[in-house]
């Protein structure tokens, strides 16, 4: 049972630094924050690998099976994965009130642009 | 055997898709990207045995999350070259961390490992004895709405959190009734297709009612209150998307959108309530009914019609605001 070993931790270690370069090296906002959702997604991946028991089964209880995976990451990374896709909603939100104010989502161009439509937040 | 093969295979997947958004400059290629990322990521959360985390994953990943990209995304926003590499900045920056991390997997126990320290002590019980004290077959939906009960009530005040923040957030509008000939960017031509039309009229209907399966059969298979929301709200979308939000608004206003969304937290709050008037901690359902897995049978059942109330709403509420900042 050696074998795949750690290599689902360093596959995940790998999508997370994809996750970081994305998100410090784009101008982007909209690619932002698909590198935050990548970033995010690499954390679901090691907690859920920790749950996995070698030749384990869906922890739904049943007479015929006797070895279930570890339930709790699941329960962890379930309720995660659904805050995630709100709070990116909200950084969508954040971004689409950002090109009405500046009519782009380019930092670059953002820095460089007055206001267009001036916006007093509620 | 196989489970080791299809595991490397979604991995390299995965790489491979990652590595492409990195260099990827075009949104509307991204979020086409992310949907593919999504999709390996909950086949192979099927093959780590996280049925519950897959479904999940499926619905929000490459449904929901999509909608939500491309009600922000335009076309002017295509770059002119839609390749570029990151730069070396970033990438030695990444490498570093990378090795930090690298040096901290080294101790972690190995795939599969049945003597892991997560597997032992919290995990054997609920395996052992969630049965018998809350009587459902699924221990994820045992542990997400009772024994965790408080953890989950906090994750849906987050949804519902993040569902009013995007309200606020969205740009006002001039009140009124809605004018008949609003802006829909895709609609009209979209009409003339067959296949569109059928899933208009065929297909809704059905995801509406797997999602109200998935919603009450949570206790026995994977699936439950967060599932079902985000199914029920893509379904409600989908019939958005095709024929026009302003058409959906009318079947579901956004009053009773963003009511639904507080009843669903009200909901769950009550059901920790109810269970304090009756003698018990809050949130503890093995009083409110005859017996105690009687009790957490109607608990369980009550409090996942609220998740699933706060989820499907929100889905719904942010799509009806996405759709009203691009008018």
């Amino acid at each position: 049972m050696s074998f795949p070993g750690l290599l689902n931790y360093w596959v995940a270690l790998i999508l997370l630094v994809c996750g970081l370069i994305i998100v410090m090296d784009s101008r982007n906002l909209v690619k932002k924050l698909v590198g935050l959702g990548i970033f995010q997604s690499a954390v679901f991946l090691v907690f859920i690998t920790l749950g996995k028991k070698s030749d384990g089964s869906a922890p739904i209880l049943d007479a015929s099976v006797s070895v279930y995976s570890n339930p709790l990451p699941h329960v962890l990374i379930l309720t995660a994965i659904v805050v995630g896709v709100a709070t990116t909603a909200v950084g969508l939100a954040l971004v689409a009130r950002i090109r009405r104010a500046y009519g782009t989502i380019d930092e670059d161009e953002i820095d460089d642009r007055p206001e267009v439509e001036p916006e007093i937040v509620p | 055997m196989i489970n080791v093969v299809a595991d490397v295979g979604l991995l390299c997947l995965l790489l491979t898709v990652a590595l492409a958004i990195v260099c990827t400059r075009s949104p509307l290629s991204l979020v086409l990207l992310s949907g593919i990322y999504s999709i390996a990521l909950c086949t192979l959360f099927v093959i780590l045995d996280a049925v519950d985390v897959a479904f999940t994953e499926a619905a929000v990943g490459a449904g929901i999350s999509a909608i939500l990209f491309f009600a922000v995304i335009r076309p002017e926003d295509e770059p002119v070259t839609a390749f570029s590499w990151p730069s070396s900045r970033a990438i030695l920056l990444g490498l570093g961390v990378g090795v930090l991390l690298l040096a901290g997997t080294l101790d972690m126990p190995m795939y599969g490992d049945h003597l892991a320290p997560a597997h032992q002590h919290l995990a054997l019980r609920f395996l052992g004895q969630s049965f018998e004290e809350i009587g459902i077959p699924n221990v994820v939906t045992s542990v997400l709405a009772s024994y965790r009960g408080y953890d989950t009530l906090g994750e849906v005040v987050v949804i519902f959190t993040a569902g009013v923040a995007v309200l606020i957030l969205q740009p006002d509008n001039k009140k009124g009734p809605a004018k008949p000939g609003d802006r829909d960017r895709f609609a009209p031509e979209l009409m003339g297709n067959p296949v569109l039309k059928t899933v208009l009229l065929r297909m809704i209907p059905l995801v509406v009612l797997f999602g109200l399966y998935v919603q009450f059969h949570g206790d026995y298979g994977p699936g439950g209150g967060f599932q079902a929301g985000v199914i029920l709200g893509a379904g409600v979308i989908t019939y958005g998307l095709l024929s026009s939000a302003t058409r959906l608004k009318r079947i579901i206003s956004d009053k009773w959108v963003t009511l639904g969304m507080a009843l669903g937290v009200l909901v769950y709050g009550l059901v920790g309530v109810a269970g304090l008037f009756l003698g018990a901690n809050f949130l503890d359902y093995s009083v409110l009914g005859p017996t105690q897995t009687a009790g957490q049978h109607l608990g369980i059942l009550l409090i996942e019609l609220g998740v699933g109330l706060t989820v499907s709403c929100t889905m719904v509420s942010l799509y009806y605001c996405f759709k009203q900042g691009e008018s």
